[in-house]
């Protein structure tokens, strides 16, 4: 991990109308660095999220993902950055390699390089007889699985990850994290967001948001000491009992 | 009766309370049919008409006079030989030609017929056949008038003219109009409305609920046969208070053929809300299944007579082509029942077939 | 005891895919029983079939003493039943939604207002409201609200906690367990394991089969391989280390801790440690342990691959 910093944000503030969904939030995520972005829902993680990868104008404030600025280069940024949520973003009807092929096009990626990257994916995955099934006959670990690494396949700097494993299995969710910290090995950034309190651990630093606000932020370590608690889960919940909102 | 009235109420709320839905049931209406009703209107009403006289008579100019008189034609010009006719066509300046043959009025007097041509620019083939029918129909008329009863001039006549003396375009395009809105409109949301539900996951709760399927389906189509028959009524008045389009039948015959019309459109809705799955998709069927045939092969803009064979046959499966020729035969040949119950039978057959179909498709379970 | 929910051999397939093979299930009266497993185990499917809207191919079932294929009308009325996404009309006020669902079943809020009460009364004060500008968290309360408000005898419940945060999940949790109280029998499922010891009785389902039944404690008893924890700061690298370790039949990072299955009691702790440190020079600690539901689902599936 070094110290150089790939996402900075100064004093972010976002407003709707009369609502503010981001109230001045201040945090840096280092470069290879798996960052937990936590809160309930609604608490604004969705608004932050966006404004980081380009989607929406911050209302104020200094953000800089990947170096650049979140105000006057956003199409640097969406250049910079990969994204996988929930709802993935495969194609169904595509097959696993037309959905590569396709979306490293669309970033760019020579197509020499998709070829020698296609065969090292094959490889490391053993999907050889997956690659040319249609993505909607694969079992959906396997979705999530290739929806993250076609989220990584430009070699991004950073990857954005919305709660990417939701309702997977207990096996396939591990192995979906192997691939998180296989990635931050060759030097991608993860920002990434769960329910699941147990892979809030998982990350090396974590921020949790409360009603537009950056709460706490540290080590799952240095959280669980300062709260006094066992595990995330009861960081997160002393911490939300602490506000008692609706 | 308690469960069905919280189903009517929280439909009426879900229309009230979205403004797109009301647009489209209420704005979208009038507006479709005030802009058809003036363009329409404004492109015939222009037509700019040249004269190429051969005879030069009295006869001739009394025809030329009584045509720049109405409303619809403009005589803009007169020329002395074809070739300059048609380089007035080429130059866009005339939409039309008349050629009167020489010696007009003396050959009328004579023969008791004269010849007449109407050369039309077909490049607009709507206007080319509405300026023959005023053309054919104005001098018609002015051959009675002339007493000349056995007098023909010899010109073909639209008889889709007959009963609209005035040659008023909008005696056309207010019941095609009528028919279109109630058609799509109805059948469209309607169909969205409950596919709606299947969306967002609601109609698993309804159908596990002791709600009767038949009440969930009524529940869902009363509203909109209600604000329908509000549209129609509308439409009617505004058809008959802008454009001045006659009500010369009956409006309790009126009402009862645009109800049975609505009920055809909700039969549709509900048959297409079988099928779809996502909103998206209803709303593509209403669009190309319903919108299209109506608009174009019902009668509304292109007479059925002109078309190929292949589609006046499939004219016959557009419910809104019985629609127009009972509401036109209400509307403005002043018809009771005993002339419509034909196309009333046909509707009602056709709400039959559909009500049957959905009812036996739609589904108690999920599968 | 009666039993609510009886099942035995329950078969449904989609075209070639078997969704549910050959289930057995009894859910007794007053019980609090959960479903779990993650996405595409079959939960949604085995709940469509006892809420009547989905057809069985093959199997015995029956739901408060009624066929859910013949008698749907009757076992209707019974349930209570809140699907997977969250079914509500957004444009109408929480009161309206409650008040609709209510005379639906022929029922009023007032009638019901002790029942639902625990759960409304948190949100009674924005009753007014759309439900599409509430929150995630009192959009769940509502669609509770709204599955109870006709006193069910059953309440199934599907995935409601899936993608609500921690908190919130808990509190509802509480509140189900009020219900439940309340005598009213209650199924639910889930796809998180730390929410299955919250209920009395559960079965672990994977690839439409339930791979264990019991209640929490009886599903961690059938545990039978040694099991250790490792505490340590640098859990990525020696879970890279212990994969490597022979007589090993698993190992997962739990937060930051790694839990670590052997193949038999020939091996142990001592074994695990001598391992790790001719690998590395990382500081640990190794501690016996009991296994939580968590090591069951993946220890089952685990043996069933093998």
């Amino acid at each position: 991990m070094s110290e150089e910093n790939i996402i900075e944000v100064k004093n972010l503030v976002k407003k709707f109308g009369n609502f503010t969904a981001n109230d001045n939030l201040n945090f840096s995520v280092r470069k290879s660095e798996i960052f937990g972005f936590l809160g309930a829902n609604g608490a604004g993680k969705t608004t932050a999220i966006k404004i980081l990868c380009g989607l929406l104008l911050p209302t104020s404030g200094e953000v800089n993902v990947a170096g650049f600025d979140a105000f006057k280069q956003r199409n640097m940024i969406k250049k910079n950055i990969g994204y996988m949520s929930q709802g993935f973003s495969l194609y169904e009807d595509l097959t696993v390699k037309e959905n590569i092929e396709f979306y490293a096009g669309i970033y760019g990626v020579k197509r020499s390089v998709i070829k020698t990257r296609l065969n090292e994916l094959v490889e490391k995955l053993h999907i050889h007889e997956l690659k040319d099934e249609f993505v909607k006959d694969l079992p959906l670990g396997w979705k999530q699985k290739i929806a993250f690494s076609v989220a990584i396949f430009h070699k991004p700097q950073v990857v954005f990850l919305d709660e990417p494993t939701s309702g997977v299995d207990p096996i396939t969710r591990r192995q979906f994290w192997d691939l998180i910290y296989e990635a931050v090995d060759d030097g991608i950034t993860a920002f990434i967001t769960t329910h699941y309190m147990d892979e809030a651990e998982y990350c090396d630093r974590i921020s949790i948001m409360v009603d537009g606000k950056i709460d706490a932020m540290g080590t799952p370590t240095e959280l669980k000491r300062l709260y006094n608690a066992q595990n995330m889960d009861d960081v997160f919940v002393k911490l939300a009992r602490k506000q008692e909102i609706i | 009766m308690n469960r069905f009235l919280a189903f009517l109420t929280k439909e009426f709320l879900h229309i009230f309370r979205d403004v797109r839905t009301m647009m489209i049931l209420f704005l979208i209406p009038v507006f479709q049919i005030l802009i058809f009703g003036y363009v329409i209107k404004n492109e015939v009403r222009d037509a700019k008409v040249g004269v190429l006289d051969f005879s030069g008579d009295v006869m001739t100019a009394q025809i030329v006079s009584k045509l720049d008189a109405a409303n619809d034609i403009e005589i803009v010009d007169y020329y002395k030989n074809y070739s300059e006719i048609e380089s007035a066509f080429k130059a866009n300046k005339i939409k039309a030609a008349i050629v009167f043959e020489p010696n007009f009025a003396a050959t009328f007097v004579k023969e008791r017929e004269a010849n007449l041509q109407i050369i039309l620019d077909a490049s607009d083939p709507n206007l080319a056949n509405l300026l023959n029918s005023y053309i054919s129909a104005i001098s018609a008329n002015y051959a009675n008038e002339q007493k000349a009863s056995q007098a023909v001039i010899n010109v073909s006549i639209e008889p889709r003219m007959l009963y609209n003396e005035n040659l008023v375009s909008a005696y056309m395009f207010v019941p095609g109009t009528m028919a279109l809105i109630l058609m799509v409109i109805t059948a469209l949301m309607s169909s969205i409305s409950i596919v709606r539900e299947k969306e967002i996951g609601t109609m698993e709760i309804l159908l596990v609920s002791p709600l009767k399927p038949i009440q969930i389906i009524l529940g869902k189509l009363a509203p909109y046969a209600i604000l329908s028959i509000v549209n129609a009524i509308s439409i009617i008045i505004i058809g008959n208070f802008v454009f001045g389009v006659p009500i010369l039948g009956s409006p309790i015959v009126l009402l009862i053929l645009s109800f049975i019309f609505i009920l055809m459109a909700l039969s549709l809705g509900l048959l297409i809300s079988n099928i779809a799955k996502t909103q998206q998709v209803a709303m593509f069927i209403s669009m190309f299944g319903l919108l299209l045939p109506t608009m174009l092969l019902s009668g509304f803009i292109f007479p059925i007579e002109n078309m190929p064979v292949a589609l006046q046959y499939f004219s016959y499966i557009v419910p809104a082509k019985y629609f127009l020729i009972a509401l036109k035969s209400v509307m403005l040949k002043g018809l009771g029942f005993a002339f419509i119950w034909k196309e009333l039978l046909v509707l009602l057959g056709m709400t039959s077939l559909f009500i049957g179909i959905s009812v036996k498709k739609f589904k108690i379970r999920l599968d | 005891m009666d039993s609510s929910i009886v099942i035995n051999n329950l078969i449904k397939s989609y075209g070639s895919l078997r969704a549910l093979d050959n289930l057995n299930l009894r859910v007794e009266n007053g019980g609090f029983y959960g479903l779990v497993g993650p996405d595409g185990a079959g939960k949604t499917s085995l709940m469509r079939i006892i809420t009547s809207l989905l057809l069985p191919d093959d199997g015995y079932i029956r739901v408060a003493g009624l066929d859910p294929v013949k008698d749907y009308k009757k076992l209707r009325l019974k349930l209570g039943y809140m699907p997977g996404r969250f079914s509500l009309y957004q444009d109408l006020t929480v009161e309206e939604n409650l008040k609709f669902f209510a005379s639906v079943f022929g029922t009023t809020i007032k009638e019901n207002y002790n029942l639902i009460a625990p759960v409304y009364s948190q949100i009674e004060p924005f009753k007014n409201r759309r439900a599409g500008k509430l929150s995630g968290g009192m959009k769940q309360k509502l669609a509770l609200s709204c599955a109870l408000v006709h006193k069910p005898e059953i309440l199934i419940l599907d995935e409601p906690t899936t993608g609500v945060d921690a908190v919130s999940r808990r509190e509802f949790w509480d509140m189900l367990k009020d219900i439940r109280s309340k005598g009213i029998t209650i199924l639910v499922s889930t796809p998180y394991m730390e929410e299955a010891v919250l209920c009395d009785t559960i079965s672990l389902m994977f690839d439409g089969k339930i791979i264990d039944s019991g209640t929490p404690n009886e599903i961690t008893s059938h545990f039978k391989e040694p099991i250790f924890v490792v505490k340590t700061d640098f859990v990525r690298s020696l879970l890279k280390i212990i994969r490597e370790m022979p007589c090993l039949k698993s190992v997962n990072s739990f937060g930051q801790t790694l839990h670590v299955v052997l193949n038999s009691d020939d091996c142990g702790a001592k074994d695990v440690s001598e391992f790790i440190k001719s690998k590395c020079s990382f500081d640990f600690q190794i501690e016996p342990y009991s296994a939580g539901i968590e090591d069951c689902f993946i220890n089952h599936i685990i043996s069933r691959k093998k």
